[in-house]
């Protein structure tokens, strides 16, 4: 009997080398993936469309060409999030509103990977319009855990996550708001990176808070990530925030590094109140084996943590609104059948096409920038987010990376906080800060929870622009702390 | 004149007339069980955010963007980079090269 394939268990820096040296072909690697989803989809549910067709052709024809060593992904197989325009390809957002939409362009991040022979699997599922912490604001399904599929994957890029944990391709790309790529990695046991704001493209990304989003890759080491950002990162004249300079050598310094001198900044106020006791032990955990490899471990300060919740809900709601203003069932987008009057189609094209959580945030949004409430709330939070972006820079000049948790638990049960939108916010808390501040965030696995067994992340997060050291520090943390494995599926 | 004033959503109830209010703002149109179910949301949502009314903010310059780099900007040269059949596609309707909507006047 033929053993099955493992290939789509390898990491994206071997297929790559292996495609790159003709070991393996684009469409051998491509059809293992397809193979993987058929198995793994219907426990885990983290696509919204899976591309068969398209990506065979795309493999056949790299197959047809050869190997280029100018395409660093030629061959490799990776997944979008949905949020994220895919020329041709049904781009939902997760959102009933954009049911029928397909871009006629790609996303900068998108057309860079096509360019660097990357084959394109599929879209992954998501929280509508990136808006939640767990998946299930997806209109279409909820995306399970690939260790205990009655868990949540995390959210946003709960779809990203879980399909590069359960192997059905070798990375993702994914977007982070307030910590849409972070906390799913954590969640799911994958690395995962959001990069400085500005380093990554905007464009094509259907944006929900312009000031915090970014795309990053998800994938299953930090090289893998690394090697991602080496492609998707740079200057785009298309969106105005994207920085000048070019982009680093992420990968180069993965491998070879160690922990001995790196400082690691713990903030006191994350290892204090609101960790559930496993999370907290196997963070403590980790940082004892940093420290036994020669890391040294500072305490910083962060001291307005407990205000960066309320901060960055509502420049998150208020940038939502005005960003989902845009649909109005007249260009794309569900437009509601028999309506009389222009209002009318305005009122029921969105009333239908957007979900609870959406509407949720647009309507906070809409009140928190409405005349007499602006300077109480949104003024109110723009003048703490600086507070809390300089406390952030200054910790940041006391270490070499700030390390703390990601989510203060691990993966919930599917419907623990459905009814209850706050506590949700509430997960947030160790993630969103970044956003805020604009800086870079490297989720990554280090451990499983004592009473759980589910995976637990902890991020390192760095200076604007300097997604370099964050890389080196997780690949030395990688290489030194106990691997937690694949799940079985 | 910008005011440092706490946000003020735990002193105050939220209505569902409010939350009407807020809807027809965001062009949104909510039944009756939805209105109630938000009024109650929001007023704890607005309740958690005034833990900014703590925070000392006297003197501090908003912060809109994070970003430290120079936003740079391009030159205003028009090109054409989509084609009219390009942009109708994703048209709920549309007729002879323009969108369409209801009756306006």
């Amino acid at each position: 009997m033929e053993q099955p394939s493992t290939l789509h268990l390898a990491t994206l820096a071997d297929i790559a080398r292996d495609l790159r040296e003709g070991r393996t072909g684009a469409t051998e690697a491509t059809a293992a993936c397809l193979d993987r989803i058929k198995t793994t989809e219907s426990a885990i549910d983290a696509m919204l469309l899976v591309d068969e067709e398209g990506a065979l052709e795309r493999a056949r024809e790299l197959d047809r060409q050869g190997p280029d060593p100018a395409m660093p992904l030629w061959g490799v197989p990776i997944a979008i999030k949905d949020a994220i325009s895919t020329k041709g390809l049904r781009t939902t957002a997760g959102s009933r509103m954009l049911e029928n939409y397909v871009p006629f362009f790609d996303a900068t991040a998108v057309r860079l990977l096509r360019e660097a022979g990357a084959v394109i699997l599929g879209k992954t599922n998501l929280d509508e319009f990136a808006m939640g912490s767990s998946t299930e604001n997806s209109a279409y399904k909820p995306t399970r855990n690939p260790w205990n599929t009655d868990l949540v994957p995390g959210g946003s890029s709960g779809g990203s996550a879980a399909s590069v944990t359960a192997g059905q391709c070798f990375a993702a790309l994914g977007s982070d708001t307030g910590g849409s790529i972070r906390q799913p990695a954590s969640l799911c046991g994958c690395v995962g990176i959001k990069p400085t704001y500005g380093r990554v493209s905007r464009f094509g990304l259907i944006a929900y808070g312009s000031s915090l989003d970014q795309i990053g890759p998800m994938a299953r080491t930090v090289r893998d990530c690394a090697l991602m950002l080496e492609v998707i990162a740079g200057r785009d004249p298309k969106d105005g925030t994207s920085a000048p300079d070019p982009a680093g050598k992420y990968a180069e310094r993965c491998g070879t590094g160690t922990l001995k001198g790196v400082r690691l900044g713990l903030p006191k106020e994350f290892m204090s109140g609101g960790l559930s006791g496993e999370v907290e032990a196997a963070c403590s955990h980790a940082a004892d084996i940093a420290a036994k490899e020669g890391a040294q471990l500072v305490t910083v300060s962060l001291p307005h943590t407990e205000a960066a919740i309320a901060t960055y809900y509502i420049i998150a709601m208020a940038e939502a609104s005005s960003n989902l203003a845009r649909f109005d069932g007249v260009r794309y987008g569900h437009r509601s059948a028999s309506v009389d009057t222009l209002e009318d189609l305005y009122l029921r094209s969105r009333s239908e096409g957007f979900g609870q959580e959406v509407k949720r945030r647009i309507m906070l949004g809409t009140y928190v920038l409405s005349s007499g409430y602006y300077d109480a709330y949104f003024r109110k939070a723009a003048q703490v987010r600086r507070l809390i972006r300089d406390e952030y820079l200054r910790a940041l000049d006391a270490c070499d990376a700030i390390w703390a948790p990601v989510s203060p638990v691990t993966a919930w049960r599917l419907g623990t906080h459905v009814a209850d939108p706050l506590s949700m916010y509430l997960m947030d808390a160790f993630t969103l800060s970044l956003n805020l501040a604009g800086l870079p965030g490297l989720s990554q696995p280090v451990g499983k929870g004592a009473q759980s067994g589910m995976p637990v992340g902890m991020q390192l997060i760095g200076r604007p622009f300097d997604e370099e050291t964050i890389l080196a520090i997780g690949d030395a943390l990688e290489r030194t702390l106990p691997r937690i494995g694949a799940p079985s599926l | 004149m910008p005011t440092d004033a706490a946000p003020s959503g735990a002193s105050r109830t939220i209505t569902q007339d409010d939350v009407a209010r807020m809807a027809n703002l965001a062009r949104l149109s909510l039944d009756d069980k939805e209105r109630e179910l938000f009024a109650g949301q929001f007023q704890d949502i607005l309740g958690y955010m005034d833990v900014l009314g703590k925070v000392d903010t006297q003197g501090v310059e908003p912060l809109y963007s994070p970003a430290l780099h120079k936003e740079q900007g391009r030159q205003d040269e028009p090109a054409r980079l989509r084609s009219r059949d390009e942009v109708l596609a994703n048209a709920p309707q549309q007729d002879d090269g323009s969108f369409v909507v209801p009756r306006i006047v």
